[in-house]
């Protein structure tokens, strides 16, 4: 049963957006344009910006510069109790002095909503939750979790258009985790209100979102759905932050279009090349890589690199295995189920086609920005 | 068995209590004396300086001067204070703590150089022997201990629940009127407790400041042993001793209750 009759959530549009605080650059130039209904997730290390853009939505704080739109009208100046959005915060912030009813009928209270209409909406937005038998508990009574969920009631009971959540589950262990997840994502679904959802956990945007903004030092550095992001990264950080990596450095040359790297002694063939005169790097996701024996089953166009085994671990589902390459780095490389067995110490082949490799622009600060 | 040093300091802390409460209790027996002298020990027994406490009209209105002043002082004292709690803990943290130590000023000034500038003061104001002169010392005297008790309980107050209930809906007073001021409200209770008991008990500056028309009960205490031996005083300390401290096990009892919470 959804609480409301679906309700068409809020576009928001942000253009040219920034947020200084004195000479520090919370938020430098942003444009990001979240479609009505739409999940969202802000993804990012800690200090990228994303709970910023997230705090400017909401109302806590002014852009320095820069358009910000809800619901294709400006917001600037507006304060956060006149922006009618739901938010539900890490810490939960429940009222402790309110019995879990009480909180849910806050806002409702605050917009005149009265009586038996009041009770009804509180019932079901708890009912929502499934935490409608603990209407008459104190917070401190609740467990994380059930806190969590009854926040998300309080915040979605007054119908807004648009709800925040800013790391709503960082403070809740794995199982929990995994399964309020999908609560949220089923509400989403019920309610059509757009969701714009804050983590640096990229697993949990996977999941959850329709779309991801991915942050990284004050800016956005690709917006895409989870495939995109992980297929055709637009940029290393983007490569390394979303799912398993493994980056190739080298000498790179550029020969009929193509490009030629040179990794360790031996050369990686990459279709295309970058456009102007970026360092070239080359990124591989471990399921597009596979192992052969040194020298054996080659196959015209492919790709190889010698390595040496130094982790095999069997996952169930297959295998995950370490490669030490010839120049030192390690590859990172699961195979199917069914696939050759290696154990550590082989020395082996690990072959790509060049189809199968991502060809980025060399950026030093996304290595040490991984958190 | 207790080894030697801590049987020690159980009698040196016994010592220690002794001393801090005995003149307060000596007060108890004196009050029942059968005759007209304030000697230790007293001599028969009798309720009649209990009797002469509720009926003499000098005891009665300087006792009833006192408890008006006092919840007018506690009142005003209490409103300022946490008023003034909220600018100092909002404000940046050099001005707070300026504004901090400039309002307890009051408590750390000794009390006979107040009085003498607030005398001399009133004199040209008209406010000698006033309710509003007794009220206006007074407040001053109080708000440093609403600020403490109520600053206390603002350092534990989780300020992000402002940002939620502003985020639902409420406006900047009704987030006051809503959240913040029920989850300090055992500080703000405490601090006019504190104001209260300030005023009531206050002498030095009352001792300045009374006249023949309006006199408070530590004056009227004061003038009364210093005239003759009487031990209504004895009756009137044992009653003060008695709500006191039924007033301050109350306070404890609400600071108790907020750390639980």
């Amino acid at each position: 049963m959804p609480v409301s009759q679906r309700s068409a959530g809020a576009a928001i549009e942000i253009r040219k957006a920034s947020k200084r605080y004195g000479r520090f650059t919370a938020l430098n130039d942003i444009d990001l344009h979240i479609r009505p209904g739409e999940f969202m997730t802000l993804l990012g290390p800690s200090g990228s910006g994303k709970t910023t853009t997230l705090n400017l939505i909401a109302g806590f704080t002014d852009i320095t510069s820069g358009v910000l739109e809800i619901g294709g009208k400006s917001v600037t100046g507006l304060p956060s109790h006149k922006r009618n959005i739901g938010v539900v915060f890490q810490h939960y912030a429940l009222f402790p002095h309110m019995t879990v009813g009480k909180n849910v009928a806050y806002p409702l209270t605050l917009r005149g909503i009265k009586g038996d209409e009041r009770d009804k909406r509180v019932h079901r937005a708890l009912d929502m939750v499934k935490m409608a038998d603990f209407a008459h508990r104190y917070p401190s009574e609740l467990s994380g979790g059930q806190q969590q969920r009854v926040a998300l009631a309080r915040a979605l009971v007054f119908d807004p258009p648009l709800l925040l959540m800013d790391e709503p589950l960082g403070a809740l262990d794995k199982k929990l985790r995994e399964w309020l997840q999908l609560e949220i994502k089923r509400i989403h679904r019920e309610l059509g209100t757009t969701f714009v959802y804050v983590t640096h956990d990229q697993e949990e945007a996977l999941v959850l979102s329709d779309r991801i903004a991915v942050f990284n030092g004050g800016r956005i550095e690709q917006i895409g759905t989870g495939r995109e992001l992980y297929d055709s990264p637009a940029t290393l950080f983007v490569g390394r932050f979303i799912g398993e990596s493994t980056i190739l450095r080298g000498t790179a040359e550029i020969s009929g279009g193509d490009t030629v790297m040179t990794i360790g002694g031996q050369k990686v063939l990459a279709h295309g090349h970058l456009a102007g005169d970026a360092r070239p790097v080359i990124l591989l996701r471990p399921e597009r890589l596979a192992l052969k024996r040194t020298g054996a089953d080659i196959v015209s166009g492919e790709n190889r690199l010698a390595g040496t085994v130094v982790e095999a671990i069997y996952l169930g589902s297959g295998s995950k295995y370490e490669i030490r390459l010839a120049d030192g780095t390690t590859a990172v490389v699961r195979s199917p189920l069914g696939s050759a067995d290696f154990a550590i110490g082989d020395t082996v082949d690990v072959t790509f086609l060049p189809s199968d490799l991502i060809l980025l622009p060399d950026d030093a600060s996304a290595d040490v920005t991984l958190t | 068995m207790p080894s030697f040093p801590r049987i020690l300091l159980g009698l040196f802390c016994l010592l220690v209590a002794i001393l801090l409460l005995a003149p307060t209790l000596v007060v108890i027996p004196m009050s029942f004396n059968g005759n007209k002298s304030l000697a230790f020990p007293p001599v028969g027994f009798s309720w009649q300086w209990y009797e002469n406490f509720f009926s003499s009209p000098d005891w009665t209105t300087s006792f009833s001067n006192s408890l008006i002043v006092a919840i007018i002082v506690a009142v005003v004292a209490t409103v300022i204070g946490t008023l003034a709690a909220f600018g100092v803990s909002r404000a940046a943290a050099r001005t707070g703590g300026l504004l901090r130590a400039l309002l307890i000023t009051p408590m750390v000034v000794p009390g006979v150089v107040l009085a003498i500038g607030i005398y001399a003061v009133y004199l040209d104001t008209h406010l000698v022997g006033t309710v509003t002169g007794f009220v206006l010392a007074h407040t001053m005297l109080a708000i440093p201990f609403v600020l403490i008790a109520v600053q206390a309980s603002l350092e534990v107050f989780d300020r992000r629940l402002e940002t939620a209930a502003s985020s639902l809906g409420a406006g900047r007073l009704t987030v006051f009127r809503t959240v913040t001021l029920p989850l300090i409200l055992p500080g703000v209770l405490s601090g006019a407790l504190f104001a209260f008991i300030t005023s009531f008990d206050e002498i030095i500056v009352a001792l300045f400041i009374t006249s023949p028309y309006l006199k408070t009960l530590p004056v009227q205490i004061y003038t009364s042993i210093t005239r003759d031996a009487d031990p209504t005083v004895a009756a009137v300390g044992t009653l003060l001793f008695l709500a006191t401290s039924l007033i301050i096990i109350a306070g404890l009892l609400l600071g108790m209750r907020r750390e639980r919470t």
